[in-house]
């Protein structure tokens, strides 16, 4: 395991030099200078103060120069500081914004699991029955539902024709005022909708992959041989064939969890949550590339987090991989 | 006893799938849409009348009007054609990268195999959507560069989907034969290799016509895609959210249509995949 382990963490060097790579070059071969909407904005500005402010952030060095300052930096977690008028430093401004994004994506990644395996297992064991086949059309339609189309009705539904929930923000104006349990509720009553909005995409993915994944398994000589040796179904289901099916289903949560981060622009963005993806999406606006920068690359490491945690999980769970050491 | 073709094969085992015929009668419809606009949408798209803002669904709009009182049906009639725009052409060069990675890797293996993998696996470690927006937001956003960056970001897949093909079609016998009649590898790879490979590929461009159309949208959504006044699904849903306490025919319909869009490509996906390969279905 310990090996295992090692081998795993050096196999991600590589990767997560890839990943600053690809993130500064997205930002520096575009066209326009980073500066720009410092400089083109302001129309007194010299061509002399120009090139001064082009020499704070080091745009005048060569491109591989730039690099490796950036990554020299980068090590130590200093990101620079960002273009808006705050000027704060980068790491900061991400930092205090990840844990609301995590709480919020690792709730629905809770969520999904409590839901769609369930399904899975059950259309499966009952598969062509009236539950299956309505899962199924449940599938069809969760896998083409705009997330953000949803977000909205819930918000029309919920928040504005029946008023239980609120539709924005994170506490209430008099969220100060509350006496604990009731900031507690209140928290609970803004993180609903978000939460599930974020859990629905993955749902219908989920519960797809699983009963997929357990009707494979169903079709297996030990089934027939744990049915055949007079097993009640129940135990087959549960006992034998869950295991097996659920194995792959790690590695599925874990490849989801790119997809959970980038939703989050979308639903931050619509509830106002103050996460990552809603500090994103106005760097975007902004053109604050540092911070886009920065959150690209912790964006991506997050992923390969998810992904590690998932090879580790499947490696403890499945006794069949330490032996192909 | 006639032997049946694979095209007829296929066509038969399509049409007895209820819902694969569904999705392309969907997916007809909205061609249908598209082509016709001009002819059968009731009102200019463009046309402002603020005296008529905010109407109720009603006679004479019959999905009631936005904010500067413009036909939501009309707007949406004209916004099929942004979605198919985007989903052709952005599946398009991703379908291009994917399959030339994917069959320099799976044809060539070895270092190049390496560099081009370790790239797709580096590309998947970015939430997509934060890549896509980072170059949003340097590039101007406008439909074109959309497509473009939407493409250039969804190629993944199928490159590891043509490299696998490649894979197992390269120690095939009549590769064999082609290369031992003195072919040249790029015609091997072209002439030999990927016309066995393309079915696979369909299913994935078909599907990802669906991805990418709920991309567009999203970003129209959020301001960074399609601008106004061009009329976009995604677009007009914005004009809902700002609207949200009155107006909620602006939220409800053009999200409908891309629901049944994205659904109708789905299942013309899956229905094409389960034709051509009754094994993998699920």
């Amino acid at each position: 395991m310990f090996y295992y382990l090692i081998r795993r963490l050096i196999s991600m060097i590589p990767l997560l030099l890839g990943i600053t790579v690809i993130s500064f070059l997205v930002i520096h071969l575009a066209p326009g200078a980073p500066t720009g909407l410092q400089t083109d904005l302001n129309p007194k500005i010299t061509a002399e103060a120009r090139i001064r402010l082009e020499k704070i952030y080091g745009l005048d060095k060569p491109l591989h120069t730039q690099y490796l300052l950036w990554l020299k930096r980068l090590v130590v977690l200093d990101l620079g500081n960002s273009f808006s008028m705050d000027g704060r430093p980068v790491t900061d401004k991400i930092i205090e914004r990840v844990p609301i994004t995590i709480l919020i994506n690792a709730l629905s990644m809770f969520l999904i699991i409590l839901i769609a395996i369930p399904i899975g297992v059950i259309s499966a064991s009952y598969q062509d029955s009236f539950f299956d086949k309505f899962t199924t059309v449940f599938v069809f339609i969760g896998f083409a539902v705009p997330t953000f189309w949803l977000a909205l009705l819930l918000m029309i539904l919920f928040g504005v024709n029946l008023g239980w929930l609120p539709i924005s923000g994170l506490k209430s104006l008099n969220y100060e005022y509350l006496p604990a349990v009731g900031m507690l509720m209140d928290r609970v009553k803004h993180l609903i909708l978000p939460i599930f909005v974020s859990a629905f995409g993955g749902l219908a993915g989920l519960s797809r992959y699983t009963r997929s994944n357990m009707l494979e398994v169903i079709r297996q000589d030990y089934i027939m041989t744990a049915r055949s040796k007079g097993l009640k179904e129940r135990a087959v289901i549960f006992k034998h064939a869950l295991r097996n099916a659920l194995l792959p289903v790690i590695t599925i949560l874990g490849l989801s969890v790119p997809g959970l981060i980038g939703g989050s622009v979308i639903f931050e963005t619509i509830f106002a949550i103050p996460g990552m993806g809603q500090l994103f999406y106005m760097s975007v606006m902004a053109r604050d590339y540092p911070v886009i920068m920065g959150i690209l690359v912790i964006g991506a490491v997050l992923t390969l987090m998810g992904n590690l945690i998932a090879d580790i999980s499947y490696a403890l769970a499945d006794p069949r991989i330490k032996i192909a050491k | 006893m006639e032997r049946e073709t694979p095209g007829r094969l296929f066509w038969r085992r399509f049409r007895s799938n209820r819902l694969a015929i569904t999705g392309a009668m969907i997916v007809i419809l909205l061609f249908l849409f598209a082509a016709l606009a001009p002819y059968i949408s009731p009102y200019d798209p463009g046309y402002i009348n603020t005296k008529n803002a905010l109407q109720v669904p009603g006679r004479d709009h019959l999905l009631g009007t936005d904010q500067l009182g413009r036909d939501v049906l009309s707007r949406m009639i004209w916004g099929s054609r942004i979605s198919l725009l985007v989903g052709f052409v952005a599946v398009g060069i991703a379908i291009v990268i994917g399959t030339f990675l994917g069959a320099l890797a799976g044809f060539y293996g070895k270092w190049v195999d390496n560099v081009i993998m370790r790239f797709v696996d580096i590309m998947l470690c970015f939430p997509t959507f934060f890549l896509i927006l980072a170059v949003i937001a340097i590039l101007e956003p406008n439909i074109w560069n959309i497509m473009i960056v939407i493409g250039l970001t969804s190629w993944m897949g199928v490159t590891r989907l043509v490299r696998a093909e490649f894979l197992s079609l390269k120690e095939r016998d009549f590769v064999r034969a082609a290369s031992a009649t003195g072919a040249k590898n790029p015609r091997i790879i072209f002439l030999h290799i990927l016309p066995n490979a393309l079915s696979p590929i369909w299913v994935s461009a078909t599907l990802g016509v669906a991805a990418a159309i709920l991309t567009e949208s999203a970003l129209s959504f959020l301001g960074i895609g399609v601008q106004p006044p061009t009329p976009s699904w995604g677009n007009i849903l914005t004009a809902g959210k700002d609207n949200i306490e009155i107006a909620w025919w602006l939220s409800l319909y053009p999200g409908l249509a891309i629901l049944i869009t994205v659904l109708g490509y789905n299942l013309l996906g899956e229905g094409i995949r389960d034709a051509i390969d009754p094994r993998l279905k699920t």
